[in-house]
């Protein structure tokens, strides 16, 4: 049988607005992904901590206040730390134009904007994991 | 009940054949909260209907046609934009502004760490400082907020919760230094905080003491600051976090029904701070069912106030509120066609009887607005007061088939979530269950599937998409976290160290007992202990409150 996908969806920072990350979270459940859900504020070295222990493919990070350009830095370097290079982080929420190329410097993986489709988020992940199976092989 | 058989009579939603055979669009003909709504209303659709009963004159019981005779005509509502960013200086300045614009009332918007009770130079605080509002640390902070603001003369909204204790002293502490008597200071603190357990999720204590810090703002206003409202009883963040309207209306009020049920239970009298609550509602896209949530909160909330809580006194039944626009409802694509959807939602709360009301921007989708957004939305008010004649007469949409029904149903709905939290023994044992945030998370899903799969259109986003230029958004100076945090270090070093941890220790010793807090917050405050330390001193003693996330 196939292994599921498995993502991390974290809540970094002091912002309390969960909508979209239980949406996400909700609809990649759906698409047949096991997703582990951190709940609200999140340090980076807790969601780092996280990814690692959960053994996940994929962590998404919802951030609506402005504080991306300092947490999701900082997320990323832990990640590496981690020795997590491999597991790709896609952040979601609020996030200006103007911050993206900063944050794909970063490491990370897709920006989605306000207005993004679940279906979107999903197919990038299935579309990542097929990828990393492949270069896994 | 006749109202009930009506509701499950609704036709299908994708009704496309109307009589004699005529198309209709394959569309669905629900509300933005998933509510059937059907081709034509009559008077079929109010079944023993009576004017004197179900609506009366405005001003009259059940005030379902406003709370004053004169509504507009009286009196227009009070244009109060949300405003705060960066440091105290910098909104000092926008309030400035604003007030020099015609706005009529000032409201704070505080920055993450304030609301969750962290100083600026906190480590939780890093990158949050300044962003989403105004960073007040200690009372040095919002004396700058106030500079040549003179508090009797403007009334002052705080969008405060879990510390809103703290930052309230702050205020009134202002007011001593301005030389302004308590008595005479208006304004409102938002200072609820259940329904941040269940929606916006910035507590900072669990919920039982934070309830009594609730109670003790209750009977400290009433007997020192009697023009103050001590709640604003919020729906807003409920609706934000993905409620439908009748969600929103029901554990709003439930969540009303909690606190007066507090405060009776504390010997407060209900005639006595019953007229000082007030309530605060989203005024969302789907234009009709939102003045028949308005209507309808009226309705229930004198019905509350006057049978369950026994309120004698007729300004105790008045649901007096504020609204705001829907920010969710704001897209990032095509931002201008913001405005329009802004200006339709601050009719629908103008036609539904509103107090005050906040018009979003239309760049709020990116960021905190720029003055030049901001602007644009204070005029969207200023236009429905002065141009657009819906000011001139009470109610107007009072007697429409389709409102009426609506009101019925919207109120039959929240009575009977009501119904069901108190069966569960109170809004406490159902926040403690998951119940009102299970139900919201199921409603925010299933409308972002409906938004998928195109049952509801949202233009620019999912329906007459186009490429774009981007807009001018405001940016925080990254600066403004260390700026505070210097200011912080010096506070510390020149104020008076000793008052600092006798106030604080006095503020423990009354934490472990039941005295009410407010009078040593405000000895705190006074001497410049700062928001953090106050907070620590609570936490220490309420524990910190983390919740069980239900998806």
């Amino acid at each position: 049988m196939e292994k599921k996908i498995r993502v991390l969806i974290a809540k970094p920072g002091l912002d309390g607005h969960d909508r979209g990350a239980k949406v996400i979270a909700r609809a990649l459940r759906d698409a047949g992904m096991e997703v582990i859900y951190t709940g609200l504020r999140q340090t980076p070295e807790m969601i780092a901590t996280a990814a690692l222990q959960e053994d996940v493919d994929f962590v998404g990070l919802s951030i609506l206040s402005g504080a991306h350009t300092t947490i999701v830095p900082r997320v990323c370097q832990l990640l590496r730390q981690e020795g997590l290079d491999d597991v790709p982080v896609l952040v979601g929420g609020i996030i200006p134009d103007a911050d993206i190329a900063a944050l794909k410097q970063q490491g990370v993986a897709a920006v989605f904007q306000p207005g993004a489709s679940m279906e979107n988020i999903v197919r990038f992940i299935r579309e990542n994991a097929a990828r990393k199976v492949t270069r896994d092989e | 009940m006749a109202e009930r058989d009506e509701v499950l009579e609704q036709p299908p939603a994708r009704e496309t054949e109307a009589p004699g055979g005529q198309r209709q669009r394959d569309a669905e003909f629900t509300t933005v909260s998933g509510r059937p709504i059907k081709r034509l209303y009559t008077p079929d659709d109010l079944p023993g209907f009576d004017y004197g009963r179900d609506l009366g004159e405005p001003g009259q019981w059940p005030f379902t046609r406003g709370i004053h005779a004169t509504m507009y005509r009286g009196k227009l509502w009070t244009m109060r934009q949300f405003s705060g960013f960066a440091t105290p200086e910098e909104s000092n300045r926008r309030y400035r502004y604003l007030l020099s614009q015609g706005q009529t009332g000032l409201s704070v918007a505080f920055d993450l760490p304030t609301l969750m009770g962290y100083d600026a130079d906190h480590p939780l605080a890093e990158g949050e400082v300044g962003k989403c509002g105004v960073a007040i640390s200690s009372l040095a902070d919002m004396e700058a907020l106030f500079e040549g603001i003179p508090v009797d003369r403007v009334t002052t909204s705080m969008t405060i919760n879990s510390p809103a204790a703290v930052l309230w002293a702050m205020y009134l502490a202002v007011a001593e230094k301005q030389g302004v008597d308590w008595q005479k200071i208006s304004g409102t603190t938002q200072n609820d905080i259940l329904k941040e357990y269940i929606a916006q999720k910035e507590y900072i204590f669990p919920p039982r003491p934070s309830m009594r810090l609730v109670i003790d703002t209750f009977e400290f206003g009433a007997r020192f600051v009697p023009r103050w409202n001590v709640i604003s009883i919020s729906g807003y963040h409920i609706r934000e976090a993905g409620a439908t309207a009748v969600q929103e209306l029901a554990f709003t009020l439930r969540d009303g029904i909690e606190y007066v049920e507090w405060g009776v239970r504390r010997g407060l009298d209900v005639d006595e701070f019953g007229p000082r609550l007030s309530l605060f509602f989203n005024a969302h896209n789907d234009f009709f069912e939102e003045i028949a949530k308005y209507r309808a909160a009226r309705k229930i909330w004198a019905r509350v106030m006057r049978d369950r809580f026994g309120a004698r006194n007729p300004r105790a039944w008045l649901c007096r509120f504020h609204a705001q626009t829907a920010g969710v409802s704001l897209t990032a694509q095509q931002p201008y066609n913001n405005v329009v959807r802004t200006a339709i939602q601050a009719l629908a709360a103008v036609l539904g009887g509103t107090q005050s009301l906040h018009t979003n921007s239309l760049d709020e989708a990116w960021a905190l607005p720029t003055e030049e957004a901001v602007t644009i939305a204070l005029r969207t008010q200023q236009i429905l007061a002065y141009e657009s004649g819906v000011a001139s007469t009470v109610d107007p949409l009072g007697g429409s088939y389709l409102l009426e029904r609506l009101t019925l149903d919207m109120e039959q709905g929240a009575v009977e979530y009501c119904d069901k939290i108190d069966a569960m023994g109170g809004m406490i044992a159902a926040i403690e269950k998951g119940y009102p945030q299970k139900e919201i998370a199921e409603s925010s899903y299933q409308f972002q599937r409906a938004v998928e799969e195109k049952r509801k259109i949202i233009v620019g986003v999912n329906e007459f998409i186009t490429g774009q230029e981007p807009i001018p958004v405001l940016a925080i100076d990254e600066r403004v976290g260390e700026a505070q945090a210097g200011k912080l270090k010096r506070l510390r070093e020149t104020r008076n160290q000793r008052r600092v941890s006798d106030t604080l220790r006095a503020l423990e010793r009354g934490a472990r007992g039941d005295d009410n807090l407010m009078p040593l917050i405000l000895d705190c405050v006074r001497v410049y202990a700062t928001l953090g330390e106050i907070c620590d001193t609570l936490r220490g003693v309420f524990g910190a409150y983390e919740e069980v996330s239900v998806l």
